[in-house]
């Protein structure tokens, strides 16, 4: 049985926040659950798809995060409790969906989880999602624990079923991928079906039914913050004059600090994990009550500016802090000792921070940085275009996912990207703005995602590029979840269709579109270099599985190979390709067996033909 | 009760969150509040995976520079790169046994050597134990059970509020059945392996 669906209340289980966060949304009677995957948030669907197997909840990984809130918000105004999950830029994404899904609302309850990325561990940018309680008008929870967390879901579907909105549930990776112990709650069992009850005047959106639902939230919004004033995630802990606010994980590193300033009746602390909107009649009693006060919030601003504004309607006039050039950054995440020293500078507490060790004469250590696995394919496809499109003036956008780790040298395959999608998109804008050959990279998952209008848009406008997509057979980046174009049925799963990439594309009217294996070096250049030609819009489809999906699907079939002594030194496939299975010694170089899968492809451009497959020896 | 903070630092697909992973099971098994982070979304590409495990009454799940009670590397290089994790009484624990970063095939920056490199941990920490738990974890039958050969040095210092016998429960709950007794095995190697060199 799925861990997460123990039934044994009290118990205690140490847990990833992602999977108090599923546990917490079983525990609500979950009913329905659908996500596009991304970092750090891909944990809380995997549990789900894993769970779906075995219990009557519902989930799907839907093309988009767009896709996902549509039918998340379908099954809660069907009277089932349903939740989408994203990470922060999927809610850029789907955020058309969630601005008038507010109006519209919801009857079951249905919460929306953002997982934001402070720091940019797996992301392109750290915006910060409270912004969209406040743009949308709707409530907005965050948790300060892993433990809390689980808690939390359960309160955020109460929530949205006594205010009949969705719910913002906002993470950070701190939360997602932080483990501690929690104890177990009772099971609800879901009720998986509802009833649709037509009301047009409510749910279809034209003008005139839009003016009265905006009156509706609005309504909403002030009985929200009415219970932000009363909820007991909006807490005020310890005594004294100095006052500090915090959010999310920055409660944490804010406790520890007053404990180890010994400031607990110096420091009291307003815990907010109702965010939006704020409780502002309690935030300006505790105001009243402090002489000097510091906003302690990773990201933006979002609290200070409430709080200063609250202070100036009360007329008070105490000194309140928080982003500042010698207090907080609005840049990456927080760490203890920082809060700490900010706390003890702000506040004039002494405090002298333990002596740091001196790494000054710790020599320059070689970079580590993520590469694409041994035999991953897009190795191989990057080489083949690399290689057919020599002596072109190219641009290569590219596209979210593995593959985007090709940039870096001395591949050097990818020139632009800002979202997902927008590789086809930003190609339509360069070959016009630009006189280049303008060659694009996307995935097969982010084709599906998103990569599909671009496309059209390409044919319509008759742009003149080259689009490639890679093709590994999964959305490998994320922990290989299924796409459209995945063969489900090597995964024992039963009642799923299946996209063909190649019929996609030329359905959209694309007039030269070529299938490669680009393990096949020699074939696959060629066939590139005639795409390339083509004077239109021409794609590539890339079609080989990601090597680790297969290897866990057991179906990696290749033997290692090992470089023999016809190697000259020459070094073209540690230089050219930056497989990580090759490693120098004794200024020879070797192919480490354990990595290797057998694509081949450096034997094939090894100019004295000197790797060949490792000879199995014979045994007597 | 006192804080204690631990780093684990290591390559991608070294093992290091199971080695977290047992010692959070272990503290559950224990009764000692434990919080722990990871930072994982690059470790099947060969980045490095960082853990920190907080035990103890602490509510923050991440270990500022300079405040690692005990640091534990997987691989030499990556030990010294995290060395401004520790203070003047942090012990280090590491493993000697080289995986050199792919930069360094390419021409990109020289691996250190590694009695320089242990040298200089020593010279700024209160104690660095330093062996090749590569070689203990193929003598106890799978290299894979490196993270284990560690996680019994690390308990024979006493550094972390745990028993060994709680940990070797844990690994017997936590690891894989067909690995449990190269890992123990592996386990007691690592413990011996850092009694003899105290």
């Amino acid at each position: 049985m799925h861990k997460l669906l123990t039934d044994s209340p009290g118990q205690k289980m140490l847990m990833l926040g992602n999977e108090a966060i599923a546990r917490g949304a079983v525990e609500a009677g979950v009913a329905m659950a659908s996500t596009y995957p991304g970092t750090p948030s891909s944990e809380i669907s995997l549990n789900f798809f894993q769970m779906s197997r075995e219990s009557e909840l519902y989930f799907q990984y839907s093309t988009n995060e767009k896709v996902a809130m549509e039918v998340a918000a379908a099954a809660a105004n069907s009277g089932v409790r349903s939740m989408c999950i994203m990470k922060h830029v999927g809610l850029n994404v789907a955020a058309d969906a969630l601005m008038t899904l507010a109006y519209v609302g919801v009857r079951g309850g249905m919460v929306i989880i953002t997982a934001d990325d402070p720091s940019m561990f797996s992301s392109q940018n750290e915006q910060d999602n409270r912004y969209y309680g406040k743009l949308s008008g709707l409530p907005v929870v965050e948790p300060s624990s892993v433990e809390e967390a689980k808690e939390l879901v359960g309160y955020a579907f109460d929530l949205s079923e006594q205010l009949q909105e969705p719910v913002l549930f906002r993470t950070t990776t701190r939360i997602n991928h932080s483990s501690a112990f929690v104890t177990l709650g009772a099971l609800k069992p879901p009720e998986t079906k509802g009833d649709f009850q037509k009301d047009p005047f409510r749910y279809v959106t034209v003008p005139a039914v839009a003016r009265r639902l905006h009156v509706k939230l609005l309504e909403n919004q002030a009985r929200a913050k009415e219970l932000s004033e009363a909820s007991p995630y909006n807490f005020v802990e310890g005594a004294g004059g100095w006052g500090i606010f915090c959010n999310g994980v920055s409660y944490s590193y804010v406790s520890d600090a007053v404990r180890d300033l010994g400031m607990q009746d110096r420091i009291r602390i307003f815990r907010i994990g109702f965010s939006h909107p704020l409780p502002e009649q309690k935030i300006k009693a505790f105001l009243g009550e402090c002489e000097k006060v510091l906003v302690a919030e990773e990201g933006e601003p979002f609290m200070e500016e409430a709080v200063k504004a609250f202070a100036q309607e009360a007329g008070l006039t105490l000194p309140i802090r928080g982003k500042a050039d010698d207090l907080f950054s609005r840049l990456y995440e927080f760490d203890p000792a920082m809060v700490r020293k900010t706390i003890a500078s702000y506040f004039g507490i002494d405090y002298a921070a333990p002596p740091a060790i001196d790494v000054q004469d710790v020599p320059d250590i070689p970079m580590r940085p993520p590469n694409l696995c041994a035999g991953c394919s897009h190795r191989a496809t990057y080489y083949a275009v690399k290689k057919a499109a020599e002596g072109m003036e190219t641009i290569y956008p590219t596209d979210i996912g593995c593959y985007t780790l090709g940039f870096l040298p001395p591949l050097s395959m990818g020139d632009f990207l800002i979202c997902m999608g927008s590789s086809v998109g930003t190609s339509c804008g360069f070959s016009q703005a630009t006189d280049r050959k303008v060659v694009a990279f996307i995935g097969d998952s982010t084709f599906f995602h998103s990569g599909i209008p671009g496309l059209i848009n390409a044919v319509f406008n008759g742009h003149n590029l080259t689009l490639v997509i890679l093709d590994n057979g999964t959305t490998a980046m994320t922990g290989h979840q299924p796409h459209p174009g995945v063969d489900m049925s090597q995964l024992q799963m039963e009642g799923y269709g299946r996209v063909s990439i190649e019929a996609v594309v030329r359905a959209v009217g694309v007039r030269h579109v070529t299938v490669i294996r680009p393990f096949k070096v020699k074939k696959s250049i060629e066939q590139i270099r005639e795409a390339l030609a083509f004077d239109g819009v021409s794609v590539i489809i890339s079609q080989e599985p990601c090597a680790l999906y297969a290897k866990g699907l057991k179906l990696l079939k290749g033997k290692p190979f090992t470089v023999s002594d016809k190697c000259k030194n020459h070094r073209d496939c540690v230089n050219d390709l930056a497989c990580p299975a090759f490693y120098i010694q004794d200024d020879r170089v070797h192919i480490d067996a354990d990595l290797c899968v057998g694509c081949a492809v450096c034997a094939q451009i090894c100019p004295e033909n000197a790797i060949r497959p490792v000879k199995i020896e014979k045994t007597a | 009760m006192d804080t204690t903070r631990l780093i684990i630092v290591a390559v991608g697909g070294q093992g290091n969150l199971l080695a977290s992973k047992v010692l959070g099971e272990a503290a559950l098994r224990a009764g000692i509040p434990v919080r722990m982070s990871e930072i994982h979304g690059m470790a099947q590409r060969g980045g490095v995976v960082e853990s920190a495990i907080v035990f103890g009454d602490a509510q923050s799940t991440i270990i500022s520079d300079g405040e690692a009670n005990v640091l534990v590397g997987f691989e030499p290089s990556e030990t010294l790169r995290a060395v401004g994790k520790c203070n003047a009484d942090t012990v280090v624990i590491t493993n000697l046994a080289p995986l050199p970063p792919f930069t360094v095939a390419l021409g990109k920056g020289v691996y250190p050597d590694i009695d320089d490199l242990q040298e200089r941990i020593r010279s700024k920490v209160k104690k660095l134990l330093a062996f090749d738990s590569t070689a203990l974890a193929r003598k106890a039958g799978n290299v894979m059970a490196n993270n284990m050969v560690l996680l019994g040095a690390l308990l024979q210092t006493g550094v972390v509020p745990m028993t060994a016998d709680q940990v070797r429960e844990a690994i017997g709950a936590t690891t894989k059945q067909a690995f449990v007794d190269t890992n123990l095995k592996a386990f007691d190697l690592g413990y011996e392996a850092a009694r003899k060199a105290a």
